[in-house]
């Protein structure tokens, strides 16, 4: 089995299991819209494009903060995460597997999401569009490492947005501003940093 | 056995570069013509900042060393440091705060870049605090504390590139590379205040590593007595 290979088994694992059980996506969708919806009403009318875009990220972080606060809940509650560690593939493997289903949830959420934000608030332009995505592989990096420490702890669901919440501030700065190299930039440095420190905050769970 | 010896050291150095950093700022370092005597302030926040990143830093290079050699000491170490650089980050905040109250009328200042990247810092680091008493003590949470530790060094240039962006689209600001000039005499003043705060951070440090060290040992020998 080559790395590739292995993170798509992984990957594909995931997205079975929530193709079967639909237990995050729904709610992560349904989530996202009624924060829009709670927005609509928060923001005074006639607010400018640039308050209504920032409220969308407010969205998408919270919503993505949904996401990963469930990714590793299979594991804990099936204790599978001896037997992914017992398994014969590199450590780095598993969290890229389980960042890219949770990158596909992300954009599943976000393709309902945008959507209806063009149609609540003022429309979208294809810099915004560029930037979640571009958002969405941040937040799923460092959010995996992240959500894999917060299980681990006994506050859990408690634990991860206190520790993603601040890391997440630069995305929205950048995702907010439309810096689409800062953000290709903190891709970058933060998907190696995870990428590499993975097999520490697994290997003595 | 070594802290039993470094330990008064510092700690009569701290005291006395203490002495000397107060005395200076308060009576020797020049009036400045525009602000008056709430600018000696500044020998003070700035050196509690630079300590804090100094804490910080020291505290991810105990982690990498944890990660590369699993030394519980390490470990230990790292924890320490950021614990004593939070407190030196949240006298940051509060300095600075009251600062931007006697210059500015206000309590904060989002367009103060150091105000800001010290807050995103301050959460962060609290989070950590979260993280390590929500883990059971082992291998697996020191693991994890050194992890997040490292993150933490690499989110304060991250974090200060974004908070110098945000300024584009939040305050329409220009860039300025050249802080206000400082004279000799005020910059001999901010080196000394600076020097005497990190000797206090080093103090504490070795306090703190000493009094944990103790602790964990006293509970070894309790466990031997009772097994």
């Amino acid at each position: 089995m080559t790395y590739a290979s292995d993170v798509a088994a992984l990957a594909r694992k995931d997205l079975l299991l929530e193709l079967r059980a639909k237990e995050t996506l729904p709610s992560m969708l349904l989530f996202v819209i009624a924060a829009l919806t709670i927005f609509h009403f928060a923001l005074p009318t006639g607010t400018s494009d640039v308050a209504a875009r920032g409220l969308l990220w407010a969205a998408l972080i919270f919503t993505a903060l949904l996401g990963l606060t469930r990714a590793f809940v299979a594991e804990r509650e099936q204790s599978m995460f001896d037997a992914l560690i017992l398994t014969p593939v590199d450590r780095s493997a598993i969290w890229l597997g389980k960042a890219i289903a949770v990158f596909a949830f992300l954009v599943a959420a976000e393709v309902v999401a945008l959507p209806a934000f063009a149609a609540f608030f003022h429309g979208l332009d294809g810099r915004t569009v560029a930037a979640v995505v571009l958002a969405d592989i941040g937040i799923c990096t460092v959010g995996t490492l992240f959500g894999a420490m917060a299980v681990a702890g006994r506050a859990r669901e408690l634990l991860l947005p206190l520790l993603f919440l601040p890391m997440a501030i630069p995305i929205v700065v950048g995702g907010v501003g439309g810096f689409l190299w800062f953000l290709v930039l903190y891709d970058a440095i933060f998907a190696l940093l995870s990428w590499a420190a993975f097999e520490y905050v697994v290997s003595e769970v | 056995m070594r802290i039993h010896l470094t330990l008064p050291v510092l700690a009569a150095a701290c005291t006395g570069l203490f002495g000397l950093a107060i005395g200076l700022a308060l009576f020797y370092a020049p009036e400045d013509a525009d602000q008056g005597l709430s600018q000696r302030i500044f020998y003070f926040h700035v050196p509690l900042a630079l300590t804090a990143y100094a804490c910080f830093g020291w505290g991810a290079w105990k982690a990498l060393k944890y990660l590369r050699t699993r030394d519980e000491r390490a470990d230990l170490e790292s924890y320490v440091a950021i614990h004593q650089g939070v407190i030196f980050g949240a006298l940051t905040l509060l300095t600075g705060s009251i600062w931007a109250r006697v210059s500015w009328g206000v309590w904060w200042s989002w367009g103060e870049d150091e105000l800001v990247l010290f807050l995103v810092l301050f959460l962060f680091y609290c989070a950590y605090f979260m993280l390590r008493f929500s883990v059971d003590a082992g291998p697996a949470r020191a693991n994890m504390s050194a992890v997040y530790a490292l993150f933490g060094v690499v989110l304060i240039p991250v974090s200060f590139l974004a908070i110098r962006l945000s300024k584009q689209f939040i305050h329409p600001v220009v860039f300025k590379l050249d802080g206000p000039q400082m004279t000799g005499s005020q910059f001999f003043t901010f080196c000394v205040c600076l020097a005497a705060m990190l000797t206090l951070f080093a103090t504490l440090y070795a306090i703190e590593l000493a009094g944990k060290r103790l602790d964990r040992s006293l509970r070894e020998l309790k466990e031997l007595l009772t097994a």
